[in-house]
């Protein structure tokens, strides 16, 4: 058959059972066109065919014969114009179509993987429709899934390029606001190091990537939740034509158990032994095509004795329970204990007590894992990955193989976002071990329900919350029981249950806490890291409790929280005394603030959350509703929490900063790339990044608990400073100046009058037989385990949000219509993605009170398909406000703390006190249960 | 295995029956495949030899007058049908049904053929054809034949086609008089997959303050998608007031079966949710059919 695609005429031959993705992709290497889920629900593989959208994964090759296709590499030559952009981007830009420019400069593009889609899908949109509204823009985006959820940022975007196109003058640059403390580069507003290459299809994900000889890998799973492997015979899977191996327990030659913490999770299950979860497993197989490969898994024969399944943690711990694990089903028990709080409910003038359930809910990043290991001449390893923690994975692979770390090597990729799903390890092992039996390069590819089934998942908990206050909303004691699901592997689920134990009596000073915690081995998948981290699952039992409690008392819901807020000078429940950087009280006023001014109901604070009805629409009725929130940064906990970067000068006068942190779309590259070019006085583009590899990269440790601006972004900061004292001193010595007169301007280091480009700095030190860079080994300031009363954590961000909702008393169905987000992060250092961060967290936060709902029964996964997972789309993004709070923090770089995951946490219980406020319903388990709203409100007196 | 051998794309009726015949395995037809090609690769159809495309036959991609009826092609893909003024002017519901469906993508490529061959007792495009009164045209060796489209479905995902020897080309729809007029509306759960919860097509016939005429078609209230036509009989003849509306809902409730589906709405949210509808499919219908003239905003939403 003959096709256009980009312009160009391709003859082929379509073959059995293929897709066009997989012609495009596979056959003509144009990876640009990405493959989110593979069943029609994500528009990450959106081409344009025929001037229309449509979904590659599931459009026959055949079909397209004699057609038209486009895809996001040709999208630049679709431009009508070229357009400059002004001086600064020039050079960046030039040649872009108008929406590509846009996204790069609007911040639209995160972790980039749905942006192919989101760009193509855009494009065919304005190709109709040269001025869309908002609504246009929504009606068209509907099915695009934007995981890091830059949803307000690309419509922002897309009619910033729809203005350009009409009007033939430049993108119009976003108005976003700066830190209120820029310096020359740090709190201005920067593109990402990697825009670019995202928004022409040419970033290289690990699925991208291909080797001479490459096999692919597939995993044979349980698909039951337990019992024990009776039999296994993999030989008619051997027998089978392109197969080149299939390896089960046996054949791992060192350690056969993995894990981040514990080492509990068995990388093959052998005969004899346990199966915990359905996502187990029993051998792998590695053949010269994923088809074969998939023939292959259905040739294994696997025999079970099967055992009953415990599925949830409660019963978990019940005396009676079989043991998941030789030690038990307790994973730990985890105690936060403050004062004495019988007394403290003795001496109580009301107490309230309530449980709360929260659900299991998947990261569904639009990029599923993939792993590829690749055996060298030399004799070593390479593993090709997105991964949030390459050392771990390097320390991991090297223990399955027998190997010492050091023939390992992790070549981190680009990643298609993480959110804390992939710090596990995941193909990385089985692709190894694969590689290493057949001498030949293995792709190991999960597809969108192998995604589902096998990883870990937010920590589905069940919090009963006793609270005792006096009268005037003094809170007195509060005390918490948590059982927390960990599922079938520890993974980080201890850590992230501590941090939901203590962050469960909220941002809040009270004399009284008993927290404690059963984090529970069950038969469900494993749970471990999720953005919020356990904090997420707290602040909605504790911030619905304070509505209670507000309620109850018959006070001002923001009142009891401002009265009991941390602030500079209180000591946490967990004893820690806060010595500095407590913004909460300014997220809470400058939140109400906000309301009022939108609201103009003169600041009277019953009229903030009354319940409004819509005119000519009287079923619906709308409310506010109000929450904050604390999170931790960094490991703490008496965690040693270290990160190392290098800086280097090179002989063109250009930086590059190595750290093997990981970018999971977050905007750590951009982070760092600011923070040498500040402290060089030098422009952004002259600084290169170099993240996520195991030779070339010091260790950043663990991309996890909001902690690289902090750690990884100090190391960064003195590894340039250092370089930049060693330069001075170079050069004060040959120029025989004190070193604090030579300093960094653009491109040049000045001493004496005299102007020296940098680059010639280089041969000055070789000169003197140093080397022009600096490893920086940065060690953040000692914490000390829970129980001990020290400072559990170096640092807390906080924040306050007010959501809008609507509901509908018809039929139940909630909306949300507005979000007010205040956060302390310290100090802004990137604006544009601190925006990304806001919005995108918000998002997450209300798909988590909303939307989704990760269902296990009896140990089996239903919503192992994105059809049955739902993440929000841009058709449910409410408008979000941002308001920026600075408090830094004296140790951060530049006063900077964590972002990622606070502003997430207060969404879902400002939604679910708005519902309540809305119709008097509340809501007590998550997601919200349209039904249950209904039936509640007509079943009430 | 993958999951085809061969993928025709047949260029005339003709080529597509034969070619059906005469497979060497099985066979299918596949129009956008939003439902087929999934139900391939996710295992819930067996693998087989030879589709049969036929999206590119001048017979099943006709969306035009035919003398006094609305044919539409079987392979129209759905983003068509929903910017057509002529399906606007003449089934309003069916324009509001295929917005629904999928986002812009999918109805780029899905039809309303596939829809109502899929069968399924709540697909939007079949609701609302019900609900217009439509027929279905057949093509088969032995030429074209034409039957109520209710005689398409024989249960939950079993179409009543002979999958080898007939293929539906299209669907006639009564064109709309003065008076008449048609709504469809739908509930859905924000969580899991994004089927109707409970939808509900509405035409009707508006005589001053009476329904003349009335069809409501509603799903899933069975195996098969619903023709209420004990409410119908009720409404049919009466004004349009509150009480009739509530007692029409009695009857229809008493002929609807409503199930639980886990995980997505119990028998008793849909019983409410049909009381909610019927309301608002009616009223819709009812304000459209009293405008008299041929202009009617796109309201879609
Ligand atoms: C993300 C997504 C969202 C969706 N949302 C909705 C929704 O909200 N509401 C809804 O109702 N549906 C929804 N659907 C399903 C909807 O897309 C399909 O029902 C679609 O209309 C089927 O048309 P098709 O052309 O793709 O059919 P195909 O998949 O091509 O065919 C379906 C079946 O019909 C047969 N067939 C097709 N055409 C003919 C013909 N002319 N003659 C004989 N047999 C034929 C095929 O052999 C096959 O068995 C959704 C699907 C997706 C992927
Ligand atoms: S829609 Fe095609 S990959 Fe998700
Ligand atoms: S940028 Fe859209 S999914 Fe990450």
């Amino acid at each position: 058959m003959q096709l256009k695609i980009n312009g160009n005429y391709v003859s082929v031959e379509p073959k059995p059972g293929e897709m066009l993705v997989d012609l495009l992709r596979e056959r003509l290497g144009l990876t640009g066109v990405k493959v989110g889920c593979n069943e029609s629900e994500c528009g990450a593989c959106t081409v344009i065919v025929n001037g229309e959208p449509v979904l590659s994964c599931t459009y026959p090759s055949a079909k397209a014969a004699g057609k038209e296709v486009w895809t996001i590499e040709g999208l630049a030559s679709l431009s009508p114009v070229h357009l400059s952009t002004g001086a600064e981007q020039e050079d960046l830009l030039r040649g872009l179509h108008p929406l590509q420019q846009a996204f790069v400069l609007y911040g639209a593009v995160q972790c980039g993987f749905c942006i192919p889609g989101q760009l193509m899908t855009a494009h065919a949109l304005l190709s109709r429709n040269p001025n869309p509204t908002q609504a246009d823009i929504r009606y068209a985006l509907k099915d695009t899934l934007c995981r890091c959820a830059g949803y307000p940022t690309i419509e922002r975007a897309i009619l910033a390029a729809a203005e350009a196109l009409r009007t033939g003058k430049p993108v119009k640059p976003p108005s976003i606001p700066a830190s209120h403390m820029p310096l020359e580069v740090i709190g201005t507003i920067q593109v990402r190091p990697d825009a670019v290459e995202k928004v022409t299809g040419e970033a290289v994900y690990t699925d991208d990537l291909k080797f001479p000889g490459m096999l692919h890998g597939r995993v044979k799973r349980a698909g039951i939740p337990h019992g024990i492997l009776r039999r296994l015979d993999v030989s008619k899977a051997r027998a089978l034509p392109g197969v080149a191996a299939v390896l089960t327990a046996e054949d791992i030659p060192g350690e056969r158990y993995h894990g981040l913490v514990i080492f509990d999770w068995p990388t093959l299950v052998g005969i004899g032994e346990r199966v915990r979860y359905v996502g187990d497993s029993v051998a792998i197989v590695a053949a010269e095509s994923r088809e074969i490969a998939s023939q292959a898994l259905d040739l294994i024969e696997a025999e079970y004795e099967l055992l009953e399944p415990i599925c949830d943690p409660v019963a978990a711990r019940s005396p009676d329970a079989p043991a998941i694990h030789p030690q038990g089903n307790l994973l730990k028990h985890i105690k936060v204990r403050k004062g004495d709080v019988e007394q403290g409910f003795a001496e109580s003038e009301v107490v309230l007590e309530h449980t709360f359930h929260t659900a299991f809910t998947d990261h569904a990043f639009i990029e599923p894992e993939c792993s590829i290991a690749r055996p060298t001449e030399d004799g070593r390893m390479e593993v090709y990955v997105g991964s949030q923690i390459p050392y771990a994975d390097r320390n991991q692979v090297a223990r399955a193989l027998g190997w010492p770390e050091e023939r390992v090597r992790v070549i981190g990729q680009l990643m298609g976002g993480g959110f804390g799903g992939k710090e596990d390890i995941m193909g990385q092992i089985h692709a190894a071990l694969l590689a290493n039996a057949v001498g030949r390069p293995v792709k190991l590819l999960f597809d969108r329900h192998e995604s589902l089934l096998v990883h870990p998942k937010r920590h589905a908990t069940q919090i009963r919350v006793k609270m005792g206050a006096r009268r005037d909303g003094t809170l007195v004691a509060v005390e918490t029981e948590l059982y927390g699901d960990t599922g079938a592997y520890a993974s980080l689920g201890e850590k992230v249950m501590t941090r939901a134990t203590t962050h469960s009596t909220g941002p809040y000073e009270m004399p009284h806490v008993r927290a404690d915690c059963y984090a529970m081995y069950t038969n469900n998948p494993p749970a471990g890291a999720f953005r919020g981290f356990g904090v997420t699952q707290s602040a909605f039992a504790i911030e619905s409790m304070m509505d209670m409690l507000a309620e109850k008392l018959g006070l001002d819901r923001v009142e009891i929280r401002r009265k009991n807020a941390l602030k500079v000078g209180s000591v946490t429940n967990t004893g820690q005394y806060l010595d500095e950087s407590v913004g909460l009280r300014e997220c809470i006023d400058r939140v109400i603030a906000e309301m009022d001014r939108l609201i103009g109901q003169g600041g009277d604070p019953a009229a903030r959350f009354a319940s409004r009805s819509v005119p000519g629409a009287p079923h619906l009725r709308r409310a506010w509703g109000f929450a904050v929130a604390f999170k931790n940064t960094g490991l703490g906990g008496g965690a040693p929490d270290k990160a190392s970067a290098e800086v280097e000068l090179f002989a063109d006068g250009s930086l590059e900063v190595r750290t093997s942190s990981a970018e999971l779309g977050q905007g750590l590259v951009t982070v760092l790339r600011m923070i040498v070019a500040q402290e060089f006085n030098q422009p952004p583009s002259k600084v290169k990044v170099l993240v996520m590899d195991t030779d070339l990269t010091p260790d950043g440790g663990p991309t996890t608990a909001s902690r690289q601006t902090y750690v990884s972004g100090n190391a960064a900061l003195y590894a340039a400073r250092t370089l930049r004292q060693a330069i001075a001193s170079t050069l004060a010595e040959k120029y025989d100046v004190p070193p604090e007169q030579v300093r960094f301007v653009e491109g040049l280091a000045q001493v004496n009058g005299l102007s020296l480009p940098l680059g010639e700095v280089v041969a000055a030190m070789r000169a003197e037989g140093r080397e022009p860079r600096a490893l920086y080994e940065y060690w953040a300031p000692a914490t000390s385990p829970l129980g001990t009363g020290g400072k559990m954590h170096f640092a807390y961000s906080f924040a306050a949000q007010a959501a809008e909702v609507e509901v509908n008393t018809r039929t139940g169905e909630t909306r949300v219509l507005r979000v007010i987000a205040a956060n302390d992060v310290g100090r802004a250092l990137n604006p544009l993605g601190l925006q990304g961060q806001v919005e995108g967290g918000v998002v997450m936060g209300m798909g988590n009170a909303l939307t989704e709902h990760f269902i296990v029964e009896n140990g089996r996964v239903f919503t192992d398909r994105l059809a049955r997972y739902r993440i929000p789309s841009i058709i449910q993004t409410p408008e979000i406000i941002s308001i920026v709070v600075e408090h830094p923090t004296a140790e951060g770089p530049y006063g900077a703390k964590g972002v990622g995951e606070i502003v997430s946490i207060p969404t879902t219980p400002a939604i679910t006190n708005a519902i309540y406020n809305a119709v008097g319903v509340r809501v007590d388990s998550l997601p919200v249960d349209q039904e249950k709203i209904l039936l509640a409100l007509q079943n009430a007196p | 295995m993958p999951v085809w051998e061969k993928y025709i794309l047949a260029a005339s009726l003709q080529e597509a029956l034969e070619a059906a015949a005469n497979a060497p395995g099985t066979a299918r037809f596949i129009a956008g495949g939003t439902d087929l090609l999934l139900d391939l690769q996710q295992g819930r159809h067996p693998p087989v030899h030879t589709l049969i495309d036929i999206t590119a036959l001048a017979e099943t991609t006709a969306l035009e007058i035919r003398s006094d009826e609305l044919f539409i092609g079987a392979a129209v893909p759905l983003s068509r049908i929903v910017h057509s003024p002529v399906v606007m002017e003449h089934a309003q519901a069916l324009a509001e049904a295929s917005a629904l469906i999928g986002g812009p993508q999918v109805r780029n490529t899905a039809t309303l053929g596939g829809n109502v061959c899929h069968a399924l007792p709540a697909a939007d495009g079949s609701i609302a054809l019900l609900a217009l009164n439509a027929s279905a045209e057949i093509a088969g060796r032995n030429g074209c034949r034409r039957a109520p489209l209710g005689e398409l479905f024989l249960g939950p995902g079993r179409s009543a086609l002979d999958p080898r020897a007939e293929l539906l080309t299209g669907f006639y729809l009564p064109l709309k008089s003065s008076g008449q007029a048609s709504a469809h509306r739908r509930v859905m759960r924000p969580q899991g997959v994004a089927i109707a919860i409970l939808n509900m097509a509405i035409w009707l016939a508006r005589q001053d303050d009476l329904i003349q005429d009335i069809r409501i078609a509603v799903g899933p209230a069975g195996p098969k998608p619903l023709r209420a036509v004990q409410a119908e009989d009720f409404l049919r003849g009466k004004p349009y007031r509150q009480e009739t509306i509530a007692q029409s809902l009695d009857l229809l409730l008493a002929e609807a079966r409503f199930r639980t589906s886990p995980h997505r709405a119990s028998a008793e949210y849909r019983r409410r949710l049909a009381g909610v509808l019927l309301e608002d499919a009616l009223q819709a219908a009812w304000q459209r059919a009293g405008i008299l003239s041929g202009r009617q905003g796109t309201d879609r939403s």
